[in-house]
């Protein structure tokens, strides 16, 4: 199937093959859309084949992130629950876990602002941690448990919504790079649009584009003469030996919340620990702003590991076979962008969400074919406003 | 006189093995075929690749879990279980393994780099620490053998039995002469290549080590990092593999690990024998099975051997080699054992027990792997060894980004210039990694290497004038030898969809094309991250290049680099604890 033809025209061109790509291919052609999508690499070649795959909400704090992020799980229950076992989804649950008395203060307060936007929070006693996790450390001072939080493997999400995607006779094609979008007025209206998309392999005309570039989406918006400020942020993840089940939830140290919201660019580092349905266990994660630098790091795979053993003491012995990295796409408001751009209209965006892009990217992909067909969205998309960055249209190149 | 064996016990069963012989080789030498089972299909498995490079043969020994038993030398009242240890309580507390010992290190003062850090002690690494050593730079030489002398050289010291043992021990005689640090049963797990800095465009490179086994006592006086100036890599090679339906089956083993075992550890896995593949080494091997009792049935050339005649001119230079091959012939003539050309073991079935291989099939094939429609009659055998070739160990060349080629057996190599230089700056690259070619070729390729890396080349011009000649006559050697038996082209035709590709995850053919077909996957590393192949244990060395044939084969094109790559490439080059790396220098 990869690299097949072009089609001439189609109603929405999708640029990238991640999740959000493959979602939004999904949807669109669900919806009755003809769609056709370009991925300058391979399926999930960018972050989304280099991240861990878990859809949170007990990571965000109330606000529109957290709304996003509760619809999501609605559309993984809801529609999407049939192919559940195709990308591996694991309703596990996250166990957050605190370790000073600061930290079990905020962790309480994080969970009564959770409530109130809907979310399940479960305060759990420290004396009560072992019941949840058996190997976690003693020195804890408070943790919570989050029923809602799930697990899919995002390599295998991204290729099965892109065959469904087929299934509802949308294309997809590899090796192909979006080199160009031409902006040009339309005929009758004179309203100036995207109509074609340029690419490594020929041209496809087309109503609409969308620019699911992930981390690389500041590029692909300049080609429409726009901005939009997705800047990558670095994280190492670390991966053991595959064992017995020995971590039941996805767990996380309580300040892990504060490092996804900081926009610090020194390495950070917090722990987040999960077991895998391969037996290995995978330990994150580090947040660095070092550009596209792909060296592996070892003080950042050291800090991640110091952490991890003083969650998990047991895990000393254990052996690390191999780390990854990927690059976070980040917005300096943390928040991704969704929707129809109007500085360059016909141009969509779905992308920069950061740290969360697997599990928002159903949801997102759901509501930006609401929005394309003119309905009315379930969720309102105004945070997530591509003009948010700035209102003057640069010009078309 | 022989020591005394030493006792211990598998799962409470006593056991003995003579001193130096592993946990693994005893077990297999006592008919124990396997000894755990996998966490996917509960399938049995043992010794495989002989060599630690597969970690088939994972046991659990005095508590620690997962060590492989074909490197864990036995000791008296070692205990191994086959049921890992809980995780959890008894870990706490227990000494970090892999973790920076305490004090200071004895043979390196952490603030000094020596000049010259050799990775390997095979006949490539000997002999460049030798050159680099005797050219006046302070070496030293890490490698993750108990012994010196890598893949080839293995025979306890004084044995006559060895290839070569005059130039081993005249080698060996000049490497412990005192001054060049060796650290042995010790891995490099990371390398720091030499960096730029603003003084020196060579400021050291580091090397980051863990011990070989969390039962090697040696390693607590090895220090934890190694600086040098200049770096040697010549981490050899190991056996090539297709796989095959029952491949996996316990008493199937790499044929280079069926002669380790006999080599080295003295060790017979099974009495009847099958061997096939492709190389003049199948042949070497069944006359080492058949002298060391074993009934040979057959050794099976998928290849014909007309190609010889075609390249005598490049064989007729390297003399040795034609009177090493002759040899072999001779013996295997004498041991009777049937030579079938242009045949293959294409299916491996289990013996009554259904947890070992007992039976195998053997089919006639053309030139490009075809299978032939006549069924040969099947062999019952207890002990299958396989073998195409070997391939080099890339995961530090990688590591240090060195740049790769494919070579003319479509194995991945490291580019060298005409003085072994890798095109990173400070790192020198010989043995089986620039090519597979032999000892003898490691040897030339080794020295070279260390006269460079000492910076001797112009002192010593006549030398590595004479060397660089050796080095091109035993290239031509090795690439007529590569022309003669290149892997079928048609040995995807083997499979069934069942057949296990990927033996640490489980990973069967079908998924590899599903992975390919259904899911859009249009190269191997996305066909690792759907399928999983190459994500376990051995990290892909074993099913690497048949992942990567495979792929390319789905998508229809020839094999190259690209295809080769992303298996080679890997972001740890041997695992290290959890401990161990939180306390990384
Ligand atoms: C270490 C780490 C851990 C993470 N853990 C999680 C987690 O647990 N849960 C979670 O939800 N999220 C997690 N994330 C974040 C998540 O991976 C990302 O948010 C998500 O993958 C983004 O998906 P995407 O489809 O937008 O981008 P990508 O997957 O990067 O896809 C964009 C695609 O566009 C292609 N492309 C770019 N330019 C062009 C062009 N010009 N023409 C054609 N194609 C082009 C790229 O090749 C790429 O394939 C993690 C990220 C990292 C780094
Ligand atoms: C199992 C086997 C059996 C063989 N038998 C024969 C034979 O009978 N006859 C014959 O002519 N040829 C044989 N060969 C081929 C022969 O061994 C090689 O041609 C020769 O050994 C190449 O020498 P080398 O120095 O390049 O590599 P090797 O001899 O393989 O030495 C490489 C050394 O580097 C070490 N090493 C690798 N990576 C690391 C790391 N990360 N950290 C520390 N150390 C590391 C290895 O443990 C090894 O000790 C055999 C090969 C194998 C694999
Ligand atoms: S047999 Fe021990 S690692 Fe392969």
């Amino acid at each position: 199937m990869s690299s097949g033809d072009l089609p001439a025209t189609v109603d929405v061109v999708v640029i990238g093959a991640g999740a959000v790509g493959a979602a939004c291919a999904y949807f669109l052609a669900r919806d009755g859309f003809s769609v056709h999508v370009v991925e300058r690499g391979q399926i999930a070649s960018g972050t989304s084949g280099a991240c861990e795959g878990n859809v949170l909400v007990s990571d965000k704090e109330a606000g529109p992130e957290l709304d996003l992020a509760l619809y999501s799980l609605g559309v993984w229950n809801g529609e999407l629950a049939e192919f559940g076992e195709l990308w591996e989804f694991e309703p596990k649950g996250g166990f957050v876990a605190a370790a000073t008395p600061a930290g079990a203060a905020a962790l309480r307060d994080l969970g009564v602002r959770q409530r109130a936007a809907g979310v399940e929070a479960v305060d759990v006693a420290a004396a009560d941690v072992h019941t949840y996790e058996p190997c976690i450390t003693d020195g804890l001072t408070a943790a919570a448990y989050y029923p809602q939080d799930a697990q899919v493997q995002p390599m295998l999400l991204t290729a099965h919504l892109l065959r469904l995607a087929r299934g509802h006779g949308a294309g997809v094609s590899t090796g192909v790079t979006a080199t160009g979008l031409s902006v040009d007025p339309r005929s009758g209206t004179g309203e100036r649009r995207v109509t074609v998309v340029r690419t490594s392999r020929g041209t496809i005309s087309c109503d609409q584009v969308v620019n699911a570039t992930g981390t690389w989406a500041g590029e692909l918006a300049a080609m429409a003469g726009v901005e939009v400020p997705v800047l990558p942020r670095r994280g190492f993840v670390l991966v053991t030996e595959p064992l017995p089940r020995t971590i039941h939830h996805k767990v996380y140290a309580a300040e892990y919340v504060a490092s996804t919201q900081s926009s610090d660019g020194a390495l950070q580092t917090s722990t987040v620990i999960e077991g895998t349905r391969a037996g290995t266990i995978l330990i994150g994660s580090s947040r660095e702003r070092v550009g596209f630098d792909r060296t592996v790091s070892l003080p950042a795979m050291r800090e991640i590991a110091g952490k991890a053993l003083a969650l998990f003491p047991a895990l000393a012995r254990t052996r690390i076979l191999r780390c990854y990295h990927g690059f976070r796409p980040y917005c300096p408001d943390h928040l991704p962008v969704i929707g129809h751009d109007a500085r360059a209209p016909g141009l969509w965006h779905a992308g920069g969400h950061e740290g969360a892009g697997i599990g928002l990217s159903v949801g997102t992909a759901k509501l930006l074919a609401q929005s394309m067909a003119g309905l009315r969205t379930d969720l309102d998309l105004t945070p997530f406003a591509p003009a948010r960055f700035s209102e003057v249209a640069v010009d078309a190149c | 006189m022989e020591a005394d064996p030493h006792r211990f016990t598998l799962d409470g069963r006593e056991l003995t093995a003579r001193p130096g012989q592993s946990v693994g080789a005893a077990m297999a030498a006592a008919g124990i075929p396997s000894w755990r089972t996998t966490r996917k299909d509960g399938r049995p498995r043992g010794l495989f690749c002989g060599i630690g490079v597969c970690y088939d043969c994972l046991v659990t020994v005095d508590g620690a879990a997962n060590q492989r038993a074909c490197l864990v030398p036995a000791a008296d009242g070692m205990a191994l279980t086959t049921e890992p240890p809980a995780l959890g309580t008894p870990a706490l507390g227990a000494p970090a393994l892999g973790a920076t010992p305490p004090g200071p290190p004895a043979a390196a003062p952490a603030d000094e780099p020596f000049d010259v850090a050799v990775v390997g002690a095979g006949p490539a690494g000997l002999a460049a620490a030798v050159a680099a050593a005797e050219s006046g730079a302070r070496v030293v030489v890490v490698d993750a053998g108990a012994r010196v002398g890598g893949q080839y050289w293995r025979h306890p010291a004084g044995s006559t039995a060895q290839q070569d043992a005059k130039r081993f021990d005249e080698l060996r005689r000049r490497f412990s002469t005192g001054r060049i640090t060796h650290l042995p049963s010790t891995q490099v797990w990371f390398v720091e290549p030499p960096a730029r800095t603003a003084r020196d465009d060579r400021g050291p490179a580091t090397l980051h080590l863990v011990p070989t086994t969390a039962c090697a006592p040696e390693i607590v006086t090895a220090p934890a990092v190694v600086t040098a100036r200049r770096l040697v890599l010549c981490p050899g090679g190991y056996d090539r593999q297709l796989p095959i339906p029952g491949w996996d089956l316990p008493g199937v083993m790499a044929a280079g690990g069926v002669q380790a075992l006999l080599k080295g550890h003295r060790s017979l896995a099974g009495r009847r024998t099958v061997v096939a593949g492709t190389g003049p080494f199948l042949l070497s091997v069944a006359t080492q099975l058949a002298d060391a009792g074993a009934e040979v049935l057959a050794v099976c050339e998928a290849n014909g051997l007309s190609g010889w005649a075609r390249q005598f001119g490049a064989a007729a230079r390297v003399p040795g080699k034609i009177v090493e091959g002759v040899g072999y012939a001779a013996a295997a003539l004498r041991h009777r054992i049937p030579y079938r050309t242009r045949t293959a073991v294409t299916r491996i079935d289990p013996d009554a027990s259904g947890a070992r291989a007992g039976r195998v099939w053997l089919r006639r094939i053309d030139g490009d792997g075809r299978l032939s429609e006549k069924m040969l009659p099947p062999l019952d055998v207890d002990l299958v060894a396989l073998g195409w070739g070997f391939t080099p160990s890339m995961e530090l060349i990688s590591a240090v980004e060195a740049q790769t080629r494919v070579d003319v057996d479509e194995s991945l190599v490291a580019v060298v210039d005409a003085s072994q230089r890798s095109t990173v700056p400070g790192v020198f690259v010989a043995g089986e990694a620039t090519g597979v070619g032999g000892a003898l070729l490691a040897v030339a390729e080794g020295e070279l290497a260390g006269i460079a890396a000492a910076g001797a080349e112009e002192r010593l011009a006549g030398r590595v004038r004479r060397l660089r000649a050796r080095i091109a006559r035993l290239r031509g050697f090795a690439a007529a030898m590569h022309a003669t038996h290149p892997v079928p082209q048609r040995w995807p035709d083997w499979l069934t969809p069942a057949t296990v590709v990927c033996r640490c995850e489980e990973v069967s053919s079908d998924a590899v094309r599903a992975a390919c077909d259904e899911l859009g996957a249009g190269d191997v590393r996305t066909v690792k991250l759907m399928a999983r192949p190459g994500m376990g244990w051995c990290q892909g060395h074993v099913c690497g290049f048949a992942t990567a044939k495979l792929a390319a084969a789905a998508t229809g094109r020839p094999l190259t680099v690209d295809d080769l790559r992303p298996l080679a490439k890997q972001s740890l080059c041997a695992p290290v604890t959890l401990a161990g790396l939180a306390d990384t220098l």
